[in-house]
């Protein structure tokens, strides 16, 4: 038989997050709270030098000046700051060369995710650096990029190996007093990724993080930064799962992306934090600063697919500081249940001929909301810039939300900008038409979605576009209405 | 083939179909013409298995097997098509992906593979040089954008991509100019043989020009109330319905 919706949405309410375990690994924990102390402790366990002690101290002192922000079209109880923990990290040290040596239960996990790292590694041109808790373990492929003069290491072992590096790029695109969120990261960032591009070079593989939130009630607080030298090229590919939880755990990362003239950045992303269950209870808080820079000639695309967390904030950005540089940014944002995201991008245009796209498509099931903010800046010297945007929401149900804030800021008379919007629900002839041809609803719930999201699927790497499709399935089985 | 015994269907509480009784066999061509809001798209959607209607008293067979318990899909799997009067645009996915997926789950549904890509692309190929596709046509998205033409074109190519046991045509002539009819018509006269059977559901005489039927019934107020040869279509054409519809009080 064929669902009536009624079917479809307890099924819906009952579905069990795929990924939520939890693994058994002896923790190094900081207690909670956060102070200048705990600040000190993070940096020095971290073995830091003194400017990065300062530079965590510096943020830390303009975060306690700053207010939460409150604008974002979200409702949540804030995070009580001085009960979380701010550093965990997996026991077993020191680093492996190798993945066998690796904590078997660590492997075990990653297999549960389906992430089976040994495949990784097998699977042409994809290099890991997995960061389990904060902390990475295992990073492989690092000889292949060292031969090219690329570093693809955690921002730890770049602030220890490389310190020229990061002294002069961290907090350059996005400071440490930017916002609430990206100055509590700045003080307390645990890890992260950190990779450079030398000049003229191509970087030969997808490089790919995945990242996990393993410790109850531990904060995780990533710091990327990727530094693409003139004429370079990189792809850089980002995806996350989360176990189950029952409270609520604050993600606040911050990236941070340079591409100087001639050079290309792609950064994907794939997010699955844990949503939270069919009431709203638990789930991920994630409020994540991403920001590009674009020098003359160059290139930032963002690419994102949203599927978890309870509530997202989360805004890529390009500041098209060069003449002709490009800003792109392709977008699909699922909620389901009572999960609430807020999420778009901002365009800044300040050189001359610069070209902006944005692509963004809000898919939203049960009782979520789910809502676009973009802003298009032109700058007054900004000669012939270019923006197109498009905002695509399809709605399931009649108890989701979708919203569209975009603004637009024009102080430049020869910009162009465009803006497209528009809302559907998947209807249920279309579900009887699928049926009809032999589809079931399930099946043409997905072949709706997917062909909703193409345009934004299509702009990710081959095997993220697979994992994704997978991940917008499992996030809306069944939903429909 | 099909037979269908004293079906009664409504839709909130208002009864449309009032006991409905055919028999179609396998090779026959049977066209079901009757005035506006007579029921029939009702009985073709409620033949695919549409949800929205309550089928009271009645039963329909296929192959002498009861499709009243069957989901849409399965009756699907079992052979039946519907040609659908208003075809729905799904963006985003090509004419191609849903012929691959639609005869994928059929055959999954089977217990078959999928059928392999050479074959498939073949397949397409034979199919659409038969009705006079465009390949490009294929990798639009489903619908999106279509000219009625189009759409109806699109419906006929998958009927001949699904190979089903049973088709219903359900108006598919509305919207169609001329040459589009005799395209889609030729069409589905190729597709007809010895083992499948075609309900055609028509408001005019015009497309039985095209396809010619073996057997015409009337439809009116949900009840038969007059079946004959293809004779029987002229003459509707010339006295109009009104006629049958004193009959029908009877």
């Amino acid at each position: 038989m064929a669902y009536t919706e009624e079917e479809l949405k307890k099924e819906l309410e009952t579905k069990e997050y795929e990924y939520g375990f939890y693994t058994d690994i002896e923790s190094d924990t900081l207690p909670k709270g956060l102070n200048e102390d705990i600040v000190i402790a993070i940096s020095k366990k971290k073995e830091e030098p003194y400017w990065m002690t300062e530079w965590r101290l510096e943020a830390f002192r303009a975060w306690q000046e700053m207010e939460e922000p409150e604008w974002a079209n979200v409702k949540y109880k804030k995070p009580d700051f001085q009960d979380i923990s701010y550093y965990s990290a997996p026991n077993k040290k020191p680093k492996y060369n190798s993945l066998d040596e690796v904590d078997p239960e660590l492997l075990e996990t990653f297999k549960k995710l389906g992430i089976s790292v040994d495949e990784q590694k097998k699977l042409a041109g994809v290099a890991v650096d997995i960061v389990m808790d904060s902390v990475s373990v295992a990073t492989t492929f690092k000889k292949t990029l060292a031969e090219k003069g690329i570093i693809f290491c955690s921002i730890s072992e770049a602030i220890q190996e490389h310190p020229e590096l990061v002294k002069k790029y961290l907090g350059s695109v996005v400071p440490q007093k930017d916002n609430f969120y990206a100055a509590l990261n700045s003080a307390v960032f645990s890890d992260g990724s950190f990779c450079y591009i030398p000049k003229g070079v191509r970087c030969p593989m997808e490089l790919s993080t995945y990242f996990r939130i393993n410790q109850a009630g531990t904060g995780q607080f990533e710091r990327t930064l990727v530094v693409a030298e003139e004429g370079s090229y990189v792809s850089y590919l980002e995806g996350c799962t989360a176990p189950m939880r029952d409270e609520n755990q604050l993600h606040a990362a911050v990236v941070e992306l340079i591409a100087l003239d001639n050079a290309e950045i792609k950064y994907s992303t794939v997010q699955n934090w844990y949503p939270g269950n069919s009431e709203g209870k638990g789930g991920v808080f994630n409020f994540v600063t991403k920001r590009g820079l674009c020098e003359k000639n160059a290139k930032i695309s963002w690419t994102q697919v949203e599927t978890g967390s309870a509530v997202t904030w989360k805004y890529p950005s390009c500041i098209l500081k060069g003449d002709n540089s490009i800003g792109e940014f392709y977008s699909i944002a699922v909620t389901n249940n009572f999960q609430q995201a807020d999420t778009g991008t901002k365009m800044v245009h300040l050189g001359k001929n610069t070209k902006s796209t944005i692509i963004s498509k809000g898919i939203s099931a049960g009782q979520s909301q789910n809502s676009y903010r973009g802003l298009v800046q032109v700058n007054s010297r900004a000669e012939n810039a270019r923006n197109f945007s498009q905002c695509d929401s399809l709605l399931m149900g009649n108890r989701c939300g979708a919203h569209t804030f975009p603004y637009i800021e024009v102080k430049n008379k020869t910009a162009q900008i465009e803006h497209e919007a528009t809302t559907s629900k998947i209807g249920e002839d279309q579900i009887f038409y699928c049926n009809q041809r032999g589809i079931d609803t399930e099946k043409a719930i997905a072949l709706i979605v997917n062909g909703f999201s193409k345009e934004v699927l299509n702009k990710l790497p081959m095997e993220f576009a697979v994992e994704a499709q997978k991940l917008l399935e499992i996030s809306l089985e069944g939903s429909v209405g | 083939m099909l037979e269908i015994k004293n079906l009664h269907a409504s839709v909130e509480d208002k009864e449309i179909l009032k006991g409905i009784n055919l028999k179609v066999n396998a090779g026959e061509v049977h066209a079901i013409m009757g005035p506006n809001g007579s029921g029939k798209s009702t009985l073709a959607e409620v033949i695919a298995g549409q949800e929205e209607f309550e089928v009271g008293e009645g039963s329909i067979l296929l192959e002498g097997e009861d499709l009243g318990e069957l989901s849409p899909e399965e009756r699907a799997h079992k052979g039946v098509f519907l040609s659908f009067q208003y075809p729905v645009e799904i963006p985003g996915v090509s004419v191609t992906n849903f012929m691959k997926t639609a005869i994928n789950e059929s055959r999954k549904a089977k217990g078959l593979e999928d059928m392999p890509a050479n074959e498939m692309l073949k397949k397409i190929r034979e199919k659409s040089e038969m009705l006079e596709i465009d390949r490009k046509f294929l990798s639009r998205s489903l619908n999106e954008g279509f000219s009625g033409g189009e759409k109806k074109r699109n419906e006929i190519f998958q009927m001949a991509m699904m190979e089903p046991k049973l088709a219903i045509l359900d108006e598919t002539d509305s919207g169609l100019d001329i040459d589009a009819l005799r395209i889609v018509a030729n069409g589905v006269n190729k597709l007809r043989g010895k083992d499948n059977a075609i309900i055609v559901i028509t408001h005019y005489q015009r497309l039985l020009e095209y396809i010619v039927p073996d057997f015409v019934h009337v439809l009116h107020n949900g009840k038969i109330v007059k079946s004959g040869t293809k004779e029987l279509a002229l003459e509707l054409e010339e006295k109009g319905y009104d006629w049958l519809k004193e009959d029908a009080v009877v």
